[in-house]
């Protein structure tokens, strides 16, 4: 009696949690419809420097999504094994998902290091104002959702696969998802859009 | 080096005119006053550990109520100087303030109003009210609570701050449109602290709105289906589910402004491709949406107070809650109708002033409901029934001139002059202000236990209603002859003056009426005795907050109630005197879980009102040091694992 109770309680708190986390989520996705929109207003305005058809570069944009979708994946695939209590294989997945994000991260660095070099900074016109916040914004998420899984894999491999963590583990693959979704957007929108069409 | 430790920092930015001086040694004066009298009666620890740190929904409200009191004072003297410098800056008389200062105030002004006085006591009563009423011991998420009050309260000091520090404030209106609010344009730093100033307390309401909702749709007592749940819980979901969707717009948008100020970026400047009406654009699909936040729950105060006071049920909840989600829906599709004259159009324009328009209907809605409440009532005119009638006045000339305003060839005319400042001063003040006032009467009782004076509160309230038709109906002629807003100075030939004046004396009759609510808390605190609230229950109340004593326990309720219809207490009422001995309230005493206080919301909004700052004054090392340290104790946060303590069944046990 005692017991189903509790797992009752536990159980109503997950909803809780989880409710306040898509609509977090749904805040965040705010935030970067304002920057896609304002990014579809710009994307012309490019005061005579570099187009996006210039920026655009397929193989390696592919790369980028290819490396995300797959973290994602692998990330996903970390809170299955979590949910069936492997301690082991959780840590390496989480561990793979943060090694993806930081490479992906690198590689967006480069790609700015690279435009910044060659002079066209986001200084140079509203397009460019426009391009490097979002992407840049996309990134920053990025950074926070490694730090979140480095965090969570000092949690698991302190307190084991406890619920709570198991939950932690859901979160962040909700998170990564989300993620990869905008990513989706930007590589059509900015990439496809911009480099193809 | 110097550059490098103190960013734009110098002793130029300490206070050196009038204002600042003034303003400055009044702070300063305030803070060692309280200081003092905190240190003499040995109060710091009691502070700390029954106020700041708490996480009691309760006490949180109560300091969002304090806040928010203090800068309506704060707003208020600036509106005192805005009448006062149009009152006498006539052809020769230039004022007493300059064109650059007189900008800052009504700036302040407004900003201060909106957002640190209004915002702040709707999340009062959300605090204190919306968990009573669903029947529920606390908030989703105590520690989001407290860290977005102290968000709030970051958010409030930084805009106060540029007295002390930098003597600027923002000279661009409230909104800080673009261009004008670009580097080119505003060079200082005073839109920098209108940056960071509702940057940080913006993502405090974004957190506080998260909470709410959780809040609301998860923790409802049993028994109580969304169609049973009291309306002013209805509004505040409406008002809550508004601020999720628009506030990140808010935060998205000025972290834009920004960026063009911070990185020389160019979204809203004037050269290499940027687009100046964009953010017009973006930052009014959050700022009409966000007078409906405001608005919204004032409805449900009405409502609330309405029902009580003619002792009937509310007529046609259904009507009201669809009322109410038609409000909150169709205001976001209206965030054109502040710009028809941007040039998008007759038919773009058409649209949106259709839209707006319609928003009529969902409101006069709202007013049928009241008014047949009202018929067949044992109406007591109590004065938050007195509040709701003012404001049925009021709110009623406010619209019609809404109405007017929506056709765009009407506000081609009307656009920028006195005649929209005075109506969306009928809205804000005469809605959502009296229906503040009004809540705050009407639940006085049962945040402190005893009931507000009631004779000086009608004086209060005929010194307000009065005083607000003298000094906005002026308002309404002056925009129709053709004065424009935001005018430090104006020519005897206009014959503006009389009406200007007499705008002035009606500010004097609200400030009177301000003094005598003051009075009347004051006047009643010293005869609480005699008013003191034993029941729980003082004007006769249909819901569930009435229930609980006066104040309610810190768990508020020792067995959550079990909820039958929507007037949930009255029903127990009438059973109570049918004699019905129904399982109505759940008898089971059982132990349960409160939150524990934290410090952590207190540390992370410091760090981020030192990271606002740093950001102001270009200070990089610093905000990098504070940026970690925020993440810091986030994270720390999530280490906390006892943030619970168990109440026992004796302690809740009558």
């Amino acid at each position: 009696m005692k017991h189903t109770k509790m797992t009752h309680n536990a159980e109503a708190a997950d909803e809780k949690v989880f409710l306040g986390f898509w609509i977090y989520l749904m805040t965040d996705l705010l935030m970067f419809a304002v920057l896609f929109a304002v990014y579809a207003v710009l994307r012309n305005n490019t005061a005579g420097g570099i187009t996006i058809a210039e920026i655009f570069n397929g193989p390696f944009v592919l790369t980028e999504t290819m490396i995300l979708l797959t973290g994602s994946f692998i990330c996903g695939l970390a809170h299955l094994i979590a949910e069936k209590g492997n301690k082991r294989k959780t840590l390496v997945l989480l561990a793979a998902t943060a090694v993806l994000g930081i490479i992906f991260l690198g590689m967006e660095l480069y790609e700015f290091h690279h435009l910044i070099s060659e002079g066209h900074s986001f200084t140079q016109s509203a397009f460019l104002s426009a391009y490097f916040s979002l992407v840049g914004f996309h990134g920053l998420h990025i950074v926070a959702g490694t730090i979140w899984i480095l965090v969570l894999m000092a949690y698991v491999f302190r307190n084991g696969l406890t619920p709570g963590n198991i939950r932690k583990t859901k979160l962040v693959g909700i998170f990564w998802h989300f993620l990869d979704i905008v990513w989706i957007f930007i590589f059509t929108i900015v990439y496809l859009f911009g480099g193809v069409l | 080096m110097n550059e490098f430790i103190f960013g734009k920092l110098t002793l130029a930015a300490l206070p050196h005119e009038w204002f600042t001086i003034g303003g400055t040694i009044f702070m300063t004066g305030m803070v060692i006053t309280v200081g003092v009298l905190m240190t003499y009666f040995k109060r710091w620890k009691w502070l700390w550990n029954e106020w700041l740190t708490s996480t009691d929904p309760k006490k949180i409200g109560i300091m969002y109520i304090i806040v928010a009191g203090l800068m309506l004072v704060r707003g208020g003297m600036d509106a005192g100087m805005i009448w006062l410098q149009q009152s006498i800056a006539v052809g020769q008389s230039h004022g007493y303030l300059s064109a650059q200062h007189f900008q800052e105030v009504f700036t302040a002004h407004g900003v201060i109003m909106v957002f640190f006085v209004t915002m702040g006591f709707l999340f009062g009563f959300l605090n204190y009210i919306v968990p009573l009423q669903i029947g529920a011991r606390d908030l989703a998420s105590p520690f989001l609570n407290t860290l977005g009050f102290w968000l709030y309260v970051a958010g409030a000091i930084l805009i106060n701050l540029f007295f002390v520090i930098g003597g600027e404030f923002a000279a661009t209106g409230w909104l800080a449109i673009a261009p004008l609010s670009g580097t080119e344009f505003s060079p200082g730093v005073g839109v920098d602290y209108w940056i960071w100033s509702l940057q940080i307390s913006g993502i405090g309401t974004t957190l506080g709105g998260i909470n709410f909702i959780m809040t609301i749709l998860k923790m409802r007592a049993p028994g109580m289906s969304l169609m049973k749940m009291p309306i002013f819980t209805w509004a505040s979901l409406c008002s809550m589910g508004l601020v999720v969707t628009v506030f990140p717009l808010l935060t998205a948008t000025i972290a834009l402004l920004n960026l063009d100020r911070l990185l020389n970026m160019n979204f809203f400047t004037t050269g290499n491709g940027g687009n100046a009406m964009m953010y017009t654009n973006l930052i009014w699909m959050w700022g009409h949406p966000e007078v409906y936040i405001l608005m919204i729950p004032a409805l449900g105060i009405y409502s609330e107070v309405v029902a009580t006071f003619s002792r009937k049920k509310l007529f046609g909840y259904t009507t009201a809650v669809v009322s109410l989600l038609g409000i909150g829906g169709v205001a976001l599709l209206v965030w054109l109708h502040h710009f028809f004259t941007m040039g998008a159009g007759s038919n773009v324009n058409a649209f949106f002033g259709i839209s707006t328009m319609i928003i009529a209907i969902p409101t006069g809605a709202q007013f049928i409901n009241w008014v047949l409440t009202m018929r067949k009532g044992r109406i007591r005119f109590a004065t938050p029934m007195l509040w709701f009638l003012g404001f049925a006045a009021t709110f009623t000339v406010g619209g019609m001139a809404g109405i007017l305003l929506s056709i765009p060839p009407v506000d081609f005319q009307l656009h920028n002059s006195l005649f929209l400042v005075a109506h969306f001063h009928t809205m804000v003040v005469g809605g959502a202000l009296f229906g503040i006032i009004a809540g705050f009467i009407y639940w006085f009782p049962k945040i402190f236990g005893f009931k507000l004076n009631e004779r000086i509160g009608k004086y209060a309230f005929w010194f307000w209603f009065i005083g607000f038709f003298v000094s906005f109906l002026p308002l309404y002629i002056l925009g129709l002859m053709g004065a424009t807003r935001r005018l430090d100075h104006y020519e005897a030939s206009t014959g503006w003056q009389p009406l200007f004046i007499m705008s002035l004396v009606g500010f004097i009759l609200l400030s009177i009426g301000t003094a005598l609510i003051i009075v009347q808390i004051a006047v009643s605190w010293w005869q609480k005795k005699k008013t003191q609230d034993t029941t729980g229950d003082p004007w006769d109340g249909r819901t569930l907050e009435w229930s609980t004593s006066s104040p309610p326990p810190h768990y508020n309720f020792a067995c959550l109630p079990v909820v039958h219809s929507r007037d949930a207490f009255w029903e127990i009422k009438q059973q109570r005197k049918q004699k019905v001995q129904t399982a109505v309230q759940g008898k089971e005493y059982e132990e349960f879980h409160m939150p524990n206080n934290t410090a952590l919301g207190i540390y992370i909004s410091g760090l981020a009102l030192l990271l606002g700052f740093a950001m102001i004054w270009h200070i990089f090392w610093l905000a990098i040091v504070c940026s970690i340290g925020i993440v810091f104790f986030v994270i720390r946060r999530t280490f906390d694992e006892k943030t619970e303590h168990l109440v026992k069944v004796a302690v809740t046990q009558p």
